[in-house]
């Protein structure tokens, strides 16, 4: 990071930084991998290097709270490398590295691996999550006093709920120690059954097994109870129905400790979507797409804050695993590089305001997950994002960066791209002129 | 083509006067089939590839008969369903098949949406022969050639659909096909076989009680319940459930207008959802629908094949 003690001019852009409360046209100075200065005017030495940011916005990197990067095990997927391109190329200046990697991350040398890749790509921060209960078999708690002091930042299973009641109690108390919240994937399996999509007049069409909505808000509700029985930290993985809205609006009514992550598939897509498609698995993640006023009830929290903030829920797979009939093909999309233009597509529809965008996918996780960076305040850590709101481009899976293409948006237009990705004051990624 | 379709994955895309189009060309297919001699050269050197991936004796049979009576050669692939870790995936299969340079890939899969996702990889035309709880369109079509040829006409004519909608292809393509011809269609069961939002599909309601569903019905559909189920548990036994929604004499007797037929899928429980006595009974046209599934089956393999109109035409509808 030779750049890293330079001085860097964000010259002219449109800084957004809900921390600080600020929007507004300004300079962003960069020294010596922290943020120096956000000011009108500022004097620009002849040598400083500087990046014109007029037309743009210029925020904190983006966090994003929730993607998989599959390596160790499957990099066939995945690598930390290629996620973390895949991360900056989307603005995402760092992410939480989900633990069900092949083995899972229960164990300090997988959180090491993972943490030694990131060092050795040198592009977005990437912060390991570990495992809830060892092997993600729900069974025994893992040891979350080693993974936290390896560096996670916080425990999970995604993929699985933790299915038993007792478990889950005694893992948000134990958790309580290291102050990290526990970020649940939460669904019923005896609900969810064989279940491929959203239950509903569109799985009844397509003639494909249903997994209610009610599979997801009954094990949220139980979550809740949970947190209010230890007085737990419960972060609520890629929230998707009405209900689940209900029982974590309730839970911070109460004072609880509950906070909630919604993935931009699940703000803007629904379970016709499916059957438009044509079965097209890219249109196949767990929690499925939902109904329309699952849609906007999740709009709607995220507007007002009951839903804190936007992540991926990435999760590549590659076209073996999704190539396949819809009952077998594997659940998840990815989605760190289309994430900012599907969300600034609310923006303009009028569902949500600029400032509480970037807050969801900056300040938002920053917060919950105890992250430096999330603001552009003086002294802060040098993530930053420089983004084109107007920018339209067509979204080819072969030029993305992740090494896998399951994505819906395949072929669709898009308005909103990031320009520029600055980690620690380095330049991690530059949208290629031609590209502009 | 049927219409402006080149397979025939679902009813659910075809307007009436393509259901039509198949309905009147299987009329002069089934007299074809009444002739001393059932071979006409229609689709000679043309190539039909049965693909199922489920047991099913009787649907390919019948597909396998309407190719051989049009003049084509028919091979019969079995396989069995694709699992993420193993096996040759869908469409390497049916890319394979397709290199053998089939005209029509017919194929059963207890997926729903594997006939489309051949469809999307093959040249071929593609006909589903039923694909998970989807739907059976060839199925939905003879059951309304039958009901045609008993009740003469769908338009504003009733039929009662019983059983486990839920997981039934049948159903579907009967409630994609049967309100473009006019009929309205109930549908009855226990609720747990009653899938989300089916009154949605249109032209239907949805009942419980047996016999509010079949009284003053001009046709009932019994579907047939499937040992699996139970357990599952959408119900608690064949016992109890034959004695709520199962058809026997007693209540075809009481419940059904005189002129009211019934009509099954097959294979038969029989003494689950139908006594034997209505099932061989003077109202059950059920092997009348065998007859007709191979006219209709004639009739999509010829459309979807570019057959030519020889020796097929005496009800003139090949010509049309």
């Amino acid at each position: 990071m030779s750049e890293a003690s330079e001085v860097l001019f964000i010259e002219g852009g449109r800084v957004i930084d809900p921390a600080s409360g600020l929007d507004g046209v300004r300079t962003v100075v960069l020294r010596g991998g922290r943020v120096a200065e956000v000011a009108e005017r500022v004097e620009r030495p002849r040598d400083a290097r500087a990046i014109d940011a007029r037309g743009k916005w210029v925020t904190p990197g983006f966090i994003d709270a929730h993607v998989h990067l599959r390596e160790p095990g499957q990099e066939y997927k995945e690598t930390v490398e290629t996620g973390a391109r895949a991360a900056v190329a989307g603005g995402f200046t760092a992410v939480l590295a989900m633990p069900n990697t092949v083995p899972p991350n229960d164990t300090v040398a997988v959180t090491e691996l993972i943490l030694a890749r990131a060092a050795r790509a040198g592009l977005a921060r990437v912060y390991p999550v570990g495992c809830i209960s060892k092997g993600q078999k729900g069974e025994e708690l893992a040891e979350m006093g080693e993974l936290f002091q390896a560096g996670c930042v916080a425990f999970s299973d995604d993929g699985k709920p933790v299915s038993s009641s007792g478990l889950m109690r005694r893992a948000l108390e134990y958790a309580l120690t290291f102050g990290v919240p526990l970020a649940v994937h939460e669904e019923d399996l005896a609900l969810v059954g064989k279940g491929v999509m959203n239950e509903g007049p569109a799985a009844t069409r397509l003639g494909l097994k249903g997994n209610p909505a009610q599979a997801e808000e009954v094990m949220v509700s139980r979550d809740v109870a949970l947190a209010e029985l230890t007085g737990g930290r419960l972060h609520v993985c890629h929230l998707s129905t009405a209900g689940a809205v209900r029982a974590v609006r309730a839970a911070k009514a109460r004072g609880l400790r509950v906070t909630a992550e919604v993935a931009p598939h699940h703000l803007v897509l629904v379970d016709e979507d499916v059957a438009r498609s044509g079965y097209d698995t890219d249109f196949k993640m767990a929690p499925p797409l939902r109904s329309e006023a699952d849609r906007a009830a999740v709009q709607e929290a995220l507007a007002d804050g009951t839903i804190d903030c936007i992540a991926t829920d990435h999760a590549p797979h590659s076209a073996v695993e999704k190539a396949l009939e819809f009952d077998v093909a594997m659940n998840g999309i990815i989605g760190l590089e289309t994430a900012f233009p599907v969300c600034l597509a609310l923006v303009r529809a009028g569902k949500l305001t600029e400032r509480r965008l970037v807050e969801a996918l900056t300040l938002a996780p920053a917060r919950i997950f105890g992250l430096p960076g999330g603001t552009l305040a003086p002294g802060a850590p040098a993530d930053v994002a420089v983004l084109d709101p107007g920018a339209e481009w067509r979204c080819d899976p072969e030029r993305l960066h992740s090494k896998s293409r399951n994505t819906p948006w395949k072929g669709t237009s898009m308005i909103g791209r990031c320009t520029h990705a600055l980690v620690g004051g380095t330049l991690v990624h530059e949208l290629a002129r031609g590209e502009r | 083509m049927i219409g402006r379709h080149r397979h025939l994955t679902g009813l659910e895309g075809l307007n009436r006067e393509e259901i039509l189009q198949v309905l009147d060309l299987a009329t002069s297919m089934k007299e074809v089939l009444s002739r001393p001699l059932k071979k006409v050269p229609s689709l000679r050197g043309k190539l039909v590839v049965n693909l199922f991936f489920e047991a099913s004796t009787r649907t390919r049979s019948s597909f396998e008969i309407a190719s051989k009576v049009l003049s084509a050669d028919a091979v019969n692939w079995t396989a069995s369903a694709s699992s993420v870790t193993k096996g040759e995936t869908l469409i390497d299969t049916a890319r394979n098949l397709e290199a053998m340079r089939p005209d029509v890939l017919v194929i059963r899969h207890p997926a729903g949406g594997a006939p489309q996702l051949v469809a999307d990889h093959v040249a071929c035309a593609v006909v589903s022969a039923g694909d998970g709880a989807h739907e059976h369109p060839s199925q939905g079509l003879l059951d309304c050639f039958t009901l045609r040829e008993k009740l003469g006409t769908l338009e504003g004519k009733t039929v009662a659909i019983v059983g486990d909608v839920s997981h039934s292809r049948v159903a579907r393509s009967d409630l994609h096909s049967m309100p473009k011809l006019g009929a309205r269609v109930r549908l009855c069961g226990p609720p747990t076989m009653m899938p989300a939002g089916i009154e949605r599909l249109g032209g239907c309601s949805v009942h419980h009680d047996l016999r509010e569903a079949v009284e003053g019905a001009d046709a009932v559909v019994m579907l047939r319940i499937q040992h699996e189920r139970i357990g599952d548990p959408l119900i608690p036994g064949t016992r109890e459930y034959s004695k709520l929604w199962g058809l026997n004499a007693r209540k075809a007797a009481d419940w059904l207008t005189p002129g009211c037929v019934i009509l099954h899928p097959g294979p038969i429980n029989r003494g689950v959802e139908l006594s034997p006595e209505v099932a061989d009974g003077a109202r059950s046209v059920i092997l009348d629908q065998v007859q007709n599934g191979v006219a209709v089956r004639m009739a999509i393999l010829y459309l979807l094949a570019g057959g030519s109109p020889a020796e097929v035409h005496p009800a003139g509808g090949a010509r049309s």
